[in-house]
């Protein structure tokens, strides 16, 4: 064991959150905690993870109402205090309705959920998530989600570029942009994002399925391990 | 005692998958005479206010906090007296909070 | 409310007039109008089985390693070691699906997981098995796309993943598409929960959703033909809320964690009805529910509707009047409702109160299925149509001249084309236990390494699938189930697991038609048969009779749901090659029987011919050398042969891992016509690589199990090579096989 506790976020319909539990406990062998949407605490957690699943059914706008969780009072000021935040999928979708993130997620451009391996190409290192990573460096891992084309207005899209903060594109496997490498319509095949401070990402795939060889990929395993290494 | 509408549309610059794919299946169906075909959301509910100002002020605000996300969505919303006579209406598009056709 | 109750209206309910008088006799007057609904659900084939139960009753349903016999509790249940117990079950929503596909279909998923959940189990893994229409109809492209959109949306949303099961197309289901939801959950075995209503004076509580006038009589409208009157009764269906499901299961398991649940179960068809009058005769109990105290969506819904209603997402709970506050606090918790309506009573009548009166009184063994619910043996007549599609003569069909297009037109033919595009809708890895992914192996597997106790324990994992080919069912209804058994647990045995237990789901015609009866009295041999000789005793499932409109039956579909168990799960073995230079081989005998072959359909366009048989010495044999062969690791993949025969099986071998595909070169032996060699589906064969060095330990091994086998070849190159007879580059195979789907149905992309 190490420093540094996990705190994974349970909203009522959150189906990750598990996922992400073992992937930091029994994978990475770190302190984990699962935190209930209710609670007005973060007990003290180093890294927040807000896990993938469909928060309150999803049923206004994926995300929108689990951002009014009592929780998200913490974890909003937790982020701008400097605290890690992972948002996964729904979290990423969290993330950008507290305005954690700039953005949106709409509905994937074929209209259908998908899920599959797609292959990430690293676009930053300068972020806690990323520092184990080699700028350009492709990891495979997989995908599930119905509304996961990001969008952004021009002068957001080129505020992400100029300060660096778009840290994975979806690819080919052999790390070229594609439009067939893009599972959802997402502008600039943009995966994943980071705040401007760095202290906060959100991705559409899910690193926390893709922990260990024996489930297909430990392709994301590296930004979860990079997270809580920076943590020590 | 009020009842509002709320119309949640995808803003016209952002493309609307779920539209278009509507499109192209009324043109199979043969209605070539259709287009330009976007979707949205309805909301109604009740409105527990006994003026119009605050009765347009909640909603307002109802709508620029959780029903529309104002990076990809705009609104329009109409306010119904007890009677079912339309008292408001008003949109994103006009700034949101601007109360344009109180009678 | 009092509407006048006579012979007529008990017909407008679906009843006979021999059950309406029974009904009068047991309660020695005319029953009220919320009695004779009552009655008319829980008689209906749907509830009641009375057309099917004599012929279920025949089949295996004890072996040693089953906790509950079949039909005992919401699902079977079988033991799998390590303080462990599997529940799973198969069920049709064929009817509500034809319909509404969006909503029957979601519906469907929804209630099979509520049957694992209410168990006790928490729902591990979901599988789905489809069959549709000529996918060229446009009806059926509709179908189809919003049966696959309802399985994603509600098992995605629950967070179940969803790992396999099948699609099929066939013009026989034009009309009629079949939707069977099977669930897999995992319970400790001191968590088990019972669906029996005991202990006089305890409590009934209604938890989850409100109860709405939605699908009110959904049970006899599944018991009946899909005609044109069914469209107008679109207001039975159901609507699913797959996270209200979600909350229900956190706060059901919390509950029966907490020791707090004395019995339990679901409402789907039938609703209240259904569960207070199973659960209290299960208890031999009585039950005394006021209806007043029911949360409902509106007001002013009556006995009959209330007791009627199919609102999803409901939990009828009997509890200790200690322990009131306490489950209130977890449904509170998890903000779903959570109302007492009434009590346990030692009188064994379920009495039914609304608005101050008392609606229903009546016995409630008199309603359950296997109690006083009717019984009937139908007649049986052997259908024509079999000798003579038996009879056609499939010798003197013309030999193809190009077979490079004929494993190309196969490998088109919706039936044997991937389905990625179909299961990648769905969330298959959700939960990250999925050890095989859809579309890697012959069958899913899900590691149980977060639930067992014992290292070993940890290393095991179950194994999954579903199978039916119903054209051989309709050519030969015995056989073509034998083979439906035998093909689910050689699937199961390809990735290295073996074979423990079935469920089914018996999809047939209209049963008061002697030749549907015949085909279904006939399946059920088979799948006694087969499930006797392998020893996997059959744990529940469900009927689905109707499945037919004026126009046409479904072909004969007794889908069988096989679960497994594997003793490392990471040594499971998948159906693509992986190493160029690995050797290549058939195991099983080479058999001449076309008969029902997926060539002869697309190819000749003929339906007919002998089915293969099963020899059981054989399959078993089979199965223990590759349980063996994959702990061993002596194998690098295998993949049976099915449909499009071994050319087939080949070249999916080939382009299964698209990010490593890898080509063949085989030399084989025809002894047979050349089509019959390359396509024929029979003999139980399975396709093997292996890496040369392993080769004389995996020979030594096929030889003790006496096994025949001949090497066909070596992985290498980028082309399928089959003698001097078919040469088609991979990437070619790769564009066909996985562009066929998205092809056909990909509505216009927005770009």
């Amino acid at each position: 064991m190490t420093t540094g506790k996990v705190g994974v976020v349970v909203f009522p319909g959150s189906n990750c959150d598990m996922d992400a539990y073992n992937a930091f406990g029994s994978v990475l062998n770190r302190r984990v905690e699962l935190l209930w949407h209710k609670e007005t605490s973060l007990d003290g957690v180093d890294l927040v993870v807000l896990p993938g699943g469909f928060s309150y059914g999803d049923y206004l706008r994926s995300g929108a109402i689990a951002r009014f969780s009592p929780i998200m009072n913490e974890v909003v000021s937790f982020a701008r205090k400097g605290g890690l935040v992972i948002g996964i999928c729904n979290g990423f979708q969290v993330l950008v309705e507290a305005g954690l993130l700039p953005g949106a997620l709409l509905r994937n451009s074929n209209l259908k959920f998908v899920c599959k391996q797609v292959y990430l190409r690293t676009e930053t290192t300068s972020t806690p998530f990323t520092s184990g990573l080699k700028k350009g460096e492709v990891i495979k891992v997989p995908i599930a989600h119905g509304d996961g084309n990001y969008y952004a207005d021009d002068n957001t899209i080129k505020g992400l570029q100029d300060n660096d903060q778009i840290v994975f594109k979806y690819a080919t496997a052999a790390g070229e942009i594609t439009a067939e490498s893009n599972p959802n319509g997402s502008m600039l095949n943009i995966a994943g994002i980071v705040s401007r401070e760095r202290n906060v990402i959100g991705m559409m795939p899910h690193p926390e399925r893709a922990a260990e060889k024996l489930l297909g990929s430990d392709g994301g395993l590296v930004v979860l391990k990079s997270a809580v290494e920076s943590l020590n | 005692m009020y009842k509002a509408r709320i119309e949640v549309t995808l803003k016209k610059k952002i493309l609307d998958p779920q539209g278009k794919a509507i499109e192209s299946s009324l043109r199979n169906l043969g209605f070539l005479k259709l287009g330009g075909v976007r979707t949205g959301k309805n909301i109604d509910m009740s409105v527990n206010e006994s003026n119009i100002d605050a009765a347009i002020a909640l909603v307002t605000s109802a709508c620029a906090k959780l029903l529309a996300n104002p990076v990809t969505e705009d609104y329009e919303c109409e306010i119904f007296d007890e009677a079912g006579k339309q008292v408001a209406q008003f949109s994103s598009a006009q700034g949101g909070a601007s109360k344009v056709a109180a009678k | 409310m009092s509407i006048e109750v006579n012979l007529k209206t008990a017909q407008e309910m679906g009843l006979t007039a021999d059950e309406f008088e029974e009904i009068k006799k047991i309660l020695g007057r005319v029953p009220t109008y919320t009695e004779l609904g009552v009655y008319s659900v829980m008689w209906s084939e749907h509830a009641s089985y009375k057309n099917s139960i004599l012929q279920l009753k025949r089949l295996p349903r004890s072996g040693k390693n089953l906790l509950v016999s079949a039909g005992e509790e919401n699902a079977g249940l079988v033991d799998i070691g390590d303080g462990l117990a599997v529940a799973f079950k198969i069920e049709s929503h064929n009817h509500p699906s034809a319909v509404e596909p969006y909503q029957g279909a979601a519906t469907g998923v929804g209630g099979i997981l509520r049957d694992i959940f209410t168990m006790g189990a928490r729902p591990v893994a979901a599988l789905d098995s489809l069959r549709f229409g000529n996918p060229e109809g446009p009806r059926v492209k509709y179908l189809f796309e919003n049966v696959v959109k309802g399985i994603a949306d509600y098992g995605n949303a629950f967070g179940v993943p969803t790992v396999a099961g099948e699609v099929y197309f066939d013009e026989c289901y034009d009309e009629n598409p079949l939707v069977n939801a099977m669930a897999v959950g995992i319970v400790r075995h001191n968590r088990v929960a019972k669906a029996a209503s005991i202990g006089v004076g305890n409590l009934v509580m209604i938890v989850g959703s409100s109860t709405g006038r939605d699908g009110i009589h959904g049970a006899t409208f599944a018991s009946e033909d899909i005609s044109e009157a069914s469209e107008a009764k679109r207001p039975s269906v159901q609507v699913g809320d797959p996270f209200t499901e979600k909350l229900l299961l956190e706060a059901t398991l919390e509950a029966i964690d907490a020791g707090l649940v004395v019995g339990i179960q679901d409402m789907g068809a039938a609703g209240i009805a259904c569960s207070t009058s199973e659960m209290s005769a299960k208890g031999s109990t009585g039950m005394d529910v006021n209806l007043d105290l029911v949360p409902l969506r509106e007001s002013d819904m009556s006995a009959y509707e209330i007791m009627l209603s199919e609102s999803q997402e409901r939990m009828l709970v009997v509890v200790k009047p200690s322990d009131e506050e306490a489950i209130k606090k977890i449904f509170t918790k998890w903000d779903l409702n959570a109302e007492v309506v009434g009590k346990v009573t030692d009188d064994g009548i379920l009495r039914i109160r609304r608005f101050g009166r008392i609606e229903a009184e009546v016995p409630s063994k008199t309603l359950a299925l296997g109690e006083g619910a009717p019984v009937y043996v139908r007649e049986s007549k052997r259908p024509e149509y079999l000798d003579k599609l038996a009879g056609i003569d499939i010798a003197s069909l013309p030999e193809p001249s190009d077979y490079n297009d004929v494993l190309k037109r196969l490998l088109s033919s919706p039936n044997i084309a991937a389905k990625n595009y179909v299961f990648e809708q769905y969330d298959y890895m959700v939960g990250t236990n999925t050890v095989v992914l859809p579309g890697q192996g012959d069958a899913a597997v899900i590691r149980l390494e977060r639930w067992a106790a014992s290292s070993k324990g940890k290393k095991r994992g179950l194994v999954m699938k579903t199978d039916c080919n119903s054209r051989y069912v309709y050519l030969e209804p015995m056989a073509g189930a034998e083979h439906a058994v035998v093909e689910a647990a050689r699937n199961i045995a390809c990735v290295g697991g073996k074979p423990l237990a079935i469920t089914n789901c018996l999809n047939f015609g209209n049963p008061y038609k002697p030749e549907v009866y015949y085909q279904f009295e006939r399946a059920i041999e088979g799948i006694t048969k087969a499930c006797t000789e392998l020893e996997t005793p059959v744990t529940g499932g469900n009927v689905s009779f109707y499945n037919e409109s004026p126009n046409r039956t479904v072909y004969p579909t007794p889908v069988i749901g096989m679960l497994g168990l594997i003793e490392d799960s990471a040594k499971s073995l998948r159906a693509n090659f992986t190493r160029e230079n690995d050797l290549i081989a058939v195991i099983g005998p080479e058999r001449p029987e076309m008969g029902g072959s997926e060539y002869l359909k697309v190819v000749h366009d003929t339906v007919g011919g002998v089915v293969p048989k099963v020899d059981y010495a054989y399959e078993k044999s089979l199965h223990a050398f590759l349980q063996e062969a994959a702990m061993n690791g002596l194998l690098h993949s295998a993949h049976d042969v099915s449909e499009g025969g071994i050319a087939v099986t080949l070249a999916e071998c080939c382009i299964l891992d698209r990010d490593a595909k890898l080509g063949a070169k085989i030399a084989m032996d025809f002894s047979m016509r050349r089509d019959w060699t390359l396509f024929a589906e029979g003999g139980g064969r399975v396709v093997v690589s292996y890496h040369p060095d392993r080769s004389e330990e995996v020979h030594a091994l096929l030889k003790a199990y006496h096994l025949p086998v001949e090497i066909l070849g070596v992985v290498s190159g980028d082309a399928l090579q089959i003698n001097d007879t078919i040469a088609v580059k991979v990437e070619e195979l790769e564009g066909i096989y996985f562009g066929l789907l998205p092809g056909k149905f990909r509505i216009t992309a927005a770009v």
